[in-house]
């Protein structure tokens, strides 16, 4: 026992050294860290009170003061970059770690169980697979009306069947196998069957998955927020920022600017980390 | 399994697919919305007002005769009345629809234009500057938020340069030509007005080099990644050892076999466009679907908002059942199988 979870560690290292070893893998995960970092200590680094207000300082150009410029209502655009960070990436992250337990839970019961539950469940992700994400998470925003937390409902409802796929494909493959028939054959239950021996084999999957899904979603939110179905204003979220500017865009370009290109930064890191993971561990994934 | 027992077996589930997705808009549009009455109407509206509309719409009916109304209304193409434009959904959807399709389809072409050959060539020359340089064309296309990246070609094509015109759809002093498909670049050209062609042609450019190469970026990587899994295969091995020109070996026996893949790819990139055209026609004042639904949003026009979602979720479903019946025409192993 011990010394499976010794080679594990030591697996694990080695796959963070593999990833790390490419160059996008190494720029991945220094973006990654940095928006970790960014989103903790942003709201300490943050010159000015992102919500302040004030009407003589309005729209001015980067300067020393502000080094993003100041939006309409005379807000410090690089203050209220540093506190989006942290609305961008908990949205993300918490979506992500619902949506890919509901997948992965579903996903295994389906695949090992097979049979009419299994049947039932694909239709049902057939559905959603029927509607592009970003339509039916808008109906769902639409109905539940604008805020931050109805936005994280709206798109953990349309993001977890992907996991659910993908898992369920995975256990059709090891489900057959000799080792689990091993197991079943010294008694071991079902529970402990997907979770000792099922689970482990589909976790590497799921966490590319969820990797990639991250920037997916950043972006998925920051255009639920443009369109105005997202958080609602004065929040200091990227998408809205951006959809602010819009009036500006003439002359007054740091206003959509700097936002847009936060989300751009971030979308791209988890994307890199993703793909150099993917790489890594020698995963497929298909929608 | 034969074609014909192929296509029937993918067309009842598409029309269960669909029955679904009624489902889901009626839960989304009568069961979850605390008050659609009042979310029409706002906070202040007469009681009496409030109760006549309710007996109108069915609300005080219970739920499975509304679900069964609703699922006849809609069958009959009755998406209720839009309270913005005051006219049935189904008539506005109609008349937005073409804009969108006309830039759906534009992206999809550069998308399939720039993406196939790109994919392809990177895969062919592995490792080399191309094929790093074709990676992060992929990475920021997929990483880019499209709404930005269209605001941002504006000021810089538009304000600053001028080198393409401004938002819309043609220019603001020329008279369209007339409607017959909704699709400005063929009704110019068939009302032989190559001015409103070519002014229409100059306006579809920037949303659709936008949105072409989000479109642009996935088909790129999975053909590269498909070719490069067919380089593999024993087949080729054996066409480049017979001497055959290298050309040959590409055209039909790498790029045939890795078709596939890039099919089913162009497939949901379609339903990824229709989602950018969403986000991106309202910076190009571009009269289409995403336009309308998202402007039926804010007057919280639900009728309107519930019917494009639907319209939507049925254009995509159409696709990708015409996306399968490619496959199976393409590969019989998916018919037989």
């Amino acid at each position: 026992m011990e010394g499976a979870r010794r080679t594990s560690i030591r697996g694990s290292l080695l796959m963070a050294r593999l990833v790390l070893s490419s160059p996008t893998g190494f720029a991945g995960a220094v973006i990654v860290a940095g928006l970790l970092i960014l989103s903790l200590i942003g709201p300490v680094l943050a010159p000015y009170d992102p919500y302040k207000q004030d009407m003589s300082e309005r729209l001015m150009p980067p300067s020393w003061e502000h080094p993003f410029g100041t939006d309409q209502l005379g807000r410090d655009i690089l203050s209220r970059v540093l506190y989006g960070c942290r609305i961008s990436l908990s949205i993300a992250l918490l979506v992500v770690a619902i949506s890919a337990t509901i997948g992965l839970l579903l996903g295994l019961v389906s695949g090992y169980f097979g049979g009419l539950v299994d049947e039932a469940l694909m239709r049902v992700t057939d559905l959603f697979f029927a509607f592009p994400r970003l339509i039916l998470a808008m109906a769902v925003a639409a109905a539940l009306g604008p805020s931050i937390i109805n936005t994280m409902l709206a798109i953990a409802t349309v993001s977890w069947p992907v996991y659910a796929r993908l898992v369920r494909a995975c256990v059709l493959q090891v489900r057959n196998e000799t080792y689990i028939e091993a197991a079943r054959a010294i008694g071991a239950g079902h529970v402990r069957i997907l979770f000792r021996h099922v689970l482990p084999m589909v976790v590497h999957v799921v966490l590319v998955q969820a990797t990639l899904d991250l920037g997916s979603i950043i972006l998925l939110a920051a255009g639920l927020s443009f369109i105005g179905l997202g958080a609602p204003p004065p929040t200091p979220e990227w998408g809205l920022m951006v959809s602010e500017g819009r009036l500006y865009i003439r002359s007054q370009w740091w206003v959509s600017t700097f936002p847009g290109l936060a989300i751009m930064i971030s979308a791209l890191g988890f994307n890199m980390l993703g793909d150099a993971l993917r790489d890594a561990f020698d995963v497929r994934l298909g929608r | 399994m034969d074609l014909r027992a192929y296509v029937l077996r993918r067309l009842a589930l598409t029309t269960l697919v669909l029955f679904g997705v009624l489902v889901v808009t009626f839960l989304l549009s009568h069961v979850i919305p605390a008050d659609p009455i009042g979310a029409i109407l706002g906070p202040q509206a007469p009681p009496e007002l409030v109760e006549k509309l309710r007996r109108e719409w069915g609300l005080d009916k219970p739920l499975h005769e509304q679900f069964i109304d609703y699922v006849c209304r809609a069958v009959r193409g009755d998406l209720g009345r839009s309270i913005r434009t005051n006219r049935p959904v189904l008539q506005d959807l109609l008349e937005f629809f073409p804009a969108t399709l006309e830039l759906a389809t534009a992206s999809l072409m550069l998308g399939v234009l720039v993406g196939v050959p790109l994919g392809t060539i990177s895969a062919l020359r592995r490792g080399s500057w191309i094929d790093h340089a074709a990676r992060v064309f992929v990475t920021l296309g997929v990483s880019t938020p499209v709404f930005w990246l269209g605001l941002i070609m504006l000021m810089i094509f538009y304000y600053r340069l001028g080198w393409l015109p401004g938002p819309g759809r043609l220019d603001p002093y020329m008279t369209p030509p007339p409607r017959v498909t909704g699709l400005i670049l063929l009704d110019s050209l068939l009302a032989g007005r190559l001015d409103a062609f070519y002014s229409a042609l100059r306006h579809l450019a920037m949303p659709a080099a936008v949105l072409g190469w989000y479109a642009a970026a996935g088909i790129a990587r999975i053909t590269r990644s498909s070719v490069l899994e067919v380089m593999r295969r024993e087949h080729v091995r054996t066409a480049r050892a017979k001497g055959l020109l290298e050309r040959i070996v590409v055209l039909r026996h790498i790029l045939r076999n890795a078709l596939m893949p890039i099919v089913t790819v162009i497939g949901t990139t379609y339903g990824g466009l229709l989602e950018g055209a969403v986000l991106t026609e309202t910076i190009f004042a571009w009269p289409g679907l995403g336009r309308y639904s998202t402007g039926a949003f804010l007057y919280l026009d639900f009728m309107a908002v519930m019917g494009t979602t639907l319209f939507i979720a049925v254009i995509y479903s159409l696709v990708n059942l015409a996306v399968d019946l490619i496959y199976a025409y393409l590969d019989p192993r998916v018919r037989y199988g």
